[in-house]
């Protein structure tokens, strides 16, 4: 009995939990189906009274949208792909390698967690620009390539995978190179896997960044390009609804097929990120 | 291929000297075992021989080669890890094959290469399952098959059976003899059980903090010790250790010059007998406190003046506790100066020994 009310209160409680979680995704997609008067309206209408479908033609044409969905595929793969490369060079330097200062560096690094992304926006804008990269590729992607982060992420994977597997090596004749290709990437997959999803989510989300170095059409990222939908004239909500929903999807659909390793990169490290 | 130690000491980055001036020759061919406590340096030793560590100061030679300044990518011999340390994402064969590819062999010649060697160590039917799903024996094998692969001239192996059960570690140990004279690789096992050295090698180098207490043939540790560690730690059941005291009177007759300087006696417990030998014998006066029979073995506990002896093989007790006349055979009875040096047998006067 008493073991029955206790799953209740849980059930109960992750319900809720579940609900406010999904309420904005819900009132998204219901918003994108209704007119723009009836989007404003109060008291709130849950369901749209008559579904309006042209809402979706005319914000995927309100903007090139194709064209930023192609800026941010190629903006999320490269960061993504540089970011792992380096993350895993750098954790293996600190999980099994040993150099002269090699803990007062990676206390260093640890400290440069501290610091507030918005704190780093100007001087990476200053360095960007003088290097004459402001509104290219090299703006939305330089910056992302090493994250402290996955470094540190990874070498808790890392560590976690014997030394006595590097000694064996060494003796099996294998370079560090090779030992670190052949032996303890294959052995971390999950960790990489986690923390490549967690860097295409991250760039896929952001906007600051992307909207600070980016001045023309053709270089903006789908976050930035729906800003189209508030001009002057005020905000269509139901088109920008729409859209939104064109820019999640694919997030969503990939979180769907890959949320056990995302869950397993953010619980194993002990950060909540 | 030989092995020398010219002179070897390691000093870990805490400072601590763990071997001290350590100088021996393993000569080519034979299977050497490294036996002593835990914490006697065992695994620093073997790592010195393998590269993974360099020596502080001191010369490694291979052959005639000085290797000193070569790592453990150079030096290529073989080695097999306390834990095994197989590739856990690899299968049994990818796991044999893995020195093989590090060392660019065409890939057909070394999958055949792996398969025999599978076949030597007799894990061909487990070749596609990964290291996980395997008994500790057939793991074990499996690192043995990996370092063969390369074919090293020399065989490392870390205390390769310390996890398996009794009747495996008996089976796994004459496996080893048998692959090692099969491909007749000079081979070094460390081991901190003097069963499992005394029964697989050639030669047994005793280790003790650091420092070679002797190294000989397994007979020569027991019947010729060259100090209190190696003959306390050689022998089951142990060493009877008892102040030089206790016989005191007795002791000038046989010892001669020596008697002053020995501080302790040493009294193998197959030492005793109840009637005069054919060894030259010491009458001593005991009590028989306790007899027990382990199927054929008899063990009994003797009290001599106040020191209790464990003895086996003595011969049938009729009672407890009443005086009774024993005689030790001299060659089983040592004599040790104050820091632990055996001084009685002498040397150069080694005493005959039935075997
Ligand atoms: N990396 C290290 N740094 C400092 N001291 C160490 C290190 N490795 C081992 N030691 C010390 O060196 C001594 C010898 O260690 P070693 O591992 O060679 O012993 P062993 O004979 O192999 O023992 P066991 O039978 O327990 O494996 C020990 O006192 C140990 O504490
Ligand atoms: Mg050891």
């Amino acid at each position: 009995m008493k073991k029955t009310i206790k799953q209740v209160v849980v059930y109960g409680l992750l319900s809720l939990g579940a609900i406010t979680m999904l309420l904005p995704f819900f009132w998204m997609i219901s918003t994108a189906f209704k007119t723009g008067f009836e989007s404003l309206q109060t008291p709130v209408t849950w369901w749209p009274k008559h579904l309006v479908w042209e809402n979706w033609v005319n914000a995927w044409y309100a903007a090139p949208f194709l064209r930023y969905l192609i800026n941010s595929v190629i903006v999320a793969a490269v960061t993504t792909v540089g970011q792992i490369f380096t993350a895993i060079l750098a954790a293996f330097a600190f999980s099994k390698l040993n150099f002269a200062g090699k803990n007062l560096l990676f206390t260093i690094l640890l400290a440069t967690m501290m610091v507030p992304v918005e704190m780093l926006i100007i001087p990476n804008f200053v360095t960007l620009s003088q290097f004459h990269l402001i509104n290219t590729y090299g703006a939305l992607i330089l910056p992302w390539l090493g994250s402290f982060f996955a470094v540190f992420t990874l070498r808790q994977s890392f560590n976690t995978i014997p030394d006595q597997l590097y000694y064996a090596a060494r003796i099996d004749g294998a370079s560090d190179w090779q030992f670190l290709w052949s032996v303890l990437v294959p052995n971390a997959k999950s960790s990489i896997t986690a923390i490549g999803l967690l860097q295409v989510i991250g760039s896929w989300n952001s906007f600051m960044w992307p909207l600070i170095v980016t001045n023309s059409e053709t270089m903006r990222t789908l976050p930035v390009g729906l800003q189209a939908f508030s001009t002057d004239s005020g905000i269509n909500y139901p088109e920008l609804m729409a859209a939104s929903t064109f820019v999640i999807l694919p997030m969503a659909l990939l979180y769907i097929c890959f949320n056990k390793y995302v869950v397993a990169g953010i619980s194993n490290n002990g950060l909540k990120g | 291929m030989e092995v020398t130690f010219k002179h070897v000491t390691l000093t870990y980055p805490n400072g601590s000297e763990v071997l001290h001036d350590m100088d021996f020759e393993i000569p080519s061919g034979q299977l050497i075992a490294l036996l002593g406590p835990s914490g006697g340096g065992k695994s620093t030793t073997l790592n010195l021989i393998s590269g993974l560590l360099q020596p502080t100061s001191g010369d490694v030679l291979f052959g005639r080669e000085n290797v000193t300044k070569q790592d453990a990518l150079q030096r290529g011999v073989g080695m097999v890890f306390q834990n095994y340390a197989l590739y856990p994402h690899m299968t049994v064969l990818e796991n044999i094959m893995f020195p093989m590819k590090m060392a660019k062999m065409p890939k057909a010649k070394r999958r055949q290469k792996a398969i025999d060697l599978a076949k030597l160590v007799r894990v061909e039917s487990q070749i596609s399952k990964k290291p996980a799903a395997l008994s500790g024996g057939q793991q074990q094998r499996v690192a043995i098959a990996r370092a063969l692969a390369k074919e090293p001239n020399l065989l490392l192996l870390d205390e390769p059976l310390s996890n398996l059960d009794a009747r495996l570690r008996v089976e796994m140990r004459q496996e080893i003899r048998r692959i090692q004279q099969e491909t007749g690789v000079t081979t070094i096992f460390v081991t901190h059980d003097q069963s499992e050295a005394m029964h697989i090698a050639d030669q047994i180098m005793v280790l003790n903090d650091g420092v070679i207490q002797q190294f000989a043939p397994a007979q020569t540790l027991y019947t010729d010790p060259t100090n209190q560690f190696v003959a306390s730690f050689i022998g089951e059941p142990a060493l009877n250790l008892i102040p030089a005291q206790t016989l005191a009177d007795a002791l000038p007759a046989v010892f001669g010059q020596a008697a002053k300087s020995v501080q302790t006696l040493g009294i193998r417990p197959e030492a005793f007998a109840l009637q005069p030998t054919d060894d030259p014998f010491l009458q001593a006066r005991v009590e028989v406190v306790q007899e027990q029979h382990f199927g054929r073995e008899q063990q009994v506990q003797l009290r001599l003046n106040d020191q209790l002896l464990e003895v086996t093989d003595l011969g049938p007790v009729l009672a407890l506790n009443r005086p009774l006349m024993t005689y030790i055979k001299l060659p089983y009875l040592y004599g040790f100066d104050e820091r632990g040096k055996r001084i009685y047998p002498h040397f150069n006067e080694v005493p005959a020994y039935d075997e």
